[in-house]
């Protein structure tokens, strides 16, 4: 009986979330923006590939490489070819396929200090003149796994706290608005900063930091939908074939709270990743030489008055669409699962 | 409401220990102790000194760092409690002198950025709530989406590389409150001085929760419209205008007040990042500096101390909701 209990609410769900998938394919702008992200994520897998100074593929010294910018040779590291790769030039019977934008993120070239954009640099180079495009190719990984891992730890956390508020009411209930009270009370950004400014730079720590401090807004949803919930019949009918608690919370009521989970983890990312930049745009982020949006405007703040705007405009940019677009795919998500919104 | 208002002021007392253990918590994680970081201000030569070991002793006493923890933090939340948070490591000062010089500038800036927010967001939200699926509504809605969207450093920098003193035009002054000369200027000349100075910082304070908030307005009035009683009012033959500024607009501010409980730690915490770039000398400069110099006893009365803030600013919040709407009930 259990079985045929799970199977019927597996069907459900599922067909729950294709309405909502319906609901949100009808919105257009949504719909640009999530392919948007796609652009994005495409990029963050494919930057090794896509800004690099090894090439993609290359004859030297008589012998052909596929792909020595993912797989290293141990032919080319006895000749320290990964660190002079971009002062390297194929000689007659030598040949390299470079990737698009053929610089590294990290390796310094000071004569193109502040070169602004043209033909070599096509979004100009930062004050050691690493190229601008490469590091913001490479920003976007960075960008993306911060912003999902950190919402992923506050969703954990939100959900188990929200949920068990909810569920448990009475104590529990107090206990835990209390903690979120305190959470709250804490302005994060300055909490997070002085944590950081404790913690030994590194990004797992940035990660793990915004996601402790970022989960009061979904465990309060949670509670509101648990305390909605466990008085519903469902939940009757699950306690009363003698179902643990545990059971009844994450298989039968957690499900029926995801929607708007799904909807707040959404700004929440935007949320990590607007975050992450102002920590790296103040020197607490990520720890150099890695390559991150906030770290370009970082170096524009001391660069200023020599007039780099290309340090401004185009980290901002990036950071300005990727943060709008998990907004509007936040916004659509939220549409699609409101039934008063629904044709 | 006597009874909520009695219960939400006696439940602080759970919140603000919450807060000082967590501060006491963050002070714990510091790397080494306080003592090394005092003997870190010296020269090195003195370290090897005889008196360093009695230099040791005094401060590890005078801190309270030979009790157990369990006892440190009593003692700590006892000068908690007093505003007292120690002398700053770095220039040996009270941090409570230097706390309560960076708080005005602070407050001042919020204060207005808040109340900006609130006088022109709820305009917006009524106007586009009344004029939904016109152009004007949707130009808006795109506007302060974008708005919402944008990192405050980020136009902080781009109006400090277009506007002010960069390679473009020179409108705006970005540093400091004051120009250096305003001293000897009469009261009108400085107050103007003055707003010129902190017309930008103010600006990126605003915006994102001006849009935000807007957004929430037109919401919460779009919803207020459609309920039975406003169908009634216009059955009695009131005039648009009254319906809507006389019957809806009380019920669709309720639940605009109550962000302010969100609003107020974002802005809070915003202050650092829009502090910094303009050189404000407030408290998210003075937290943002002790950060740097490792000045822990100024992180942690910084920290403290914002928490107390918002902790004011929430249950404010949470009166004026009693206030406003007397249906609410404890729980």
């Amino acid at each position: 009986m259990t079985r045929a209990m799970n199977q019927a609410g597996t069907h459900r769900k599922e067909s729950y979330w294709r309405l909502v998938w319906g609901q949100f394919r009808k919105n257009r702008l949504a719909m640009a923006a999530l392919g948007v992200l796609a652009l994005l994520a495409v990029v963050a897998v494919a930057a090794p590939v896509l800004a690099n100074d090894v090439p993609l593929y290359m004859i030297k010294s008589g012998r052909s490489y596929w792909f020595p910018n993912l797989i290293t040779y141990p032919s080319l590291t006895a000749e320290n070819f990964y660190r002079s790769a971009s002062r390297w030039e194929p000689g007659a019977d030598e040949y390299a396929l470079r990737t698009p934008i053929p610089f590294s993120p990290i390796n310094q070239t000071l004569p193109d200090k502040k070169r602004p954009p043209g033909a070599k640099h096509w979004l100009g180079a930062d004050g050691t003149g690493r190229s601008v495009a490469a590091r913001l190719i490479w920003g976007t990984r960075i960008s993306l796994t911060i912003g999902f891992v950190s919402a992923g730890i506050a969703v954990v956390i939100g959900m188990v706290v929200g949920a068990l508020a909810g569920y448990y009411g009475r104590w529990v209930d107090t206990v835990a608005l209390r903690v979120i009270e305190v959470v709250i009370c804490f302005p994060s950004f300055f909490l997070i900063l002085a944590l950081m400014a404790f913690l030994p730079p590194s990004i797992y720590n940035v990660m793990v930091v915004i996601g402790l401090t970022g989960w009061t807004g979904i465990a309060r949803l949670v509670r509101g939908e648990f305390l909605k919930l466990r008085e519903s019949e469902f939940a009757l009918a699950a306690r009363a074939t003698g179902m643990g608690d545990a059971r009844i919370i994450f298989r039968h009521l957690l499900p029926n709270a995801l929607a708007p989970v799904l909807v707040s983890a959404t700004f929440g990312v935007a949320g990590a990743i607007l975050t992450e930049s102002a920590l790296s745009f103040l020197g607490f982020g990520v720890p150099a030489p890695t390559a991150s949006w906030g770290e370009l405007l970082y170096q524009s703040q001391r660069l200023v008055s020599s007039g780099v705007w290309w340090l401004v405009v185009f980290p901002g940019a990036a950071i300005f669409i990727t943060v709008t677009c998990f907004n509007l795919v936040g916004e659509g998500l939220r549409d699609a699962i409101d039934p008063r919104l629904r044709q | 409401m006597k009874a909520y208002i009695i219960r939400r002021l006696l439940l602080i007392v759970p919140t603000f220990v919450g807060i000082s253990l967590i501060s006491f918590c963050v002070i714990q994680l510091a790397p080494g102790s306080p003592v090394s970081f005092k003997l870190l201000g010296m020269q090195g030569s003195m370290q090897a000194d005889a008196n360093t070991q009695k230099i040791i002793e005094d401060t590890t006493r005078a801190y309270g760092l030979d009790k157990p923890i369990p006892e440190q933090y009593v003692l700590w939340l006892g000068r908690l409690v007093r505003l007292d948070f120690g002398t700053s490591f770095k220039d040996q000062r009270p941090v409570r002198d230097k706390l309560f010089e960076a708080l005005p500038i602070t407050i001042e800036l919020n204060v207005i950025s808040i109340f900006l927010i609130y006088i022109l967001s709820i305009p917006l939200g009524i106007y586009s709530s009344t004029h939904t699926r016109s152009v004007s509504d949707n130009v808006l809605t795109v506007i302060l989406f974008v708005l919402y969207s944008l990192p405050s450093f980020f136009v902080a920098m781009l109006l400090i590389l277009y506007l002010g003193g960069g390679e473009y035009l020179d409108w705006f002054p970005v540093y400091g409150t004051s120009s250096l000369a305003a001293e000897s200027w009469p009261w009108w000349k400085r107050l103007a001085d003055h707003v010129w100075h902190i017309a930008l910082p103010v600006f990126c304070l605003t915006y994102g929760g001006l849009a935000g908030l807007s957004r929430y307005a037109r919401a919460g009035m779009i919803e207020t419209i459609r309920q039975d009683y406003i169908r009634t009012a216009r059955a009695y033959g009131f005039s648009e205008r009254v319906v809507v500024l006389r019957y809806a607009l009380r019920n669709s501010l309720i639940p605009i007040l109550t962000l302010l409980g969100t609003l107020l730690p974002a802005m809070i915490g915003g202050s650092v990042i829009i502090e910094r770039i303009f050189s404000i000398p407030g408290m998210g400069r003075l937290t943002f500096d002790a950060i740097l110099a490792r000045d822990y006893t100024t992180v942690m009365g910084a920290l403290a101390m914002s928490a107390f803030l918002t902790l004011i600013g929430l249950l404010v919040t949470d009166v004026l909701y009693a206030v406003v709407d007397p249906r609410i009930k404890y729980d």
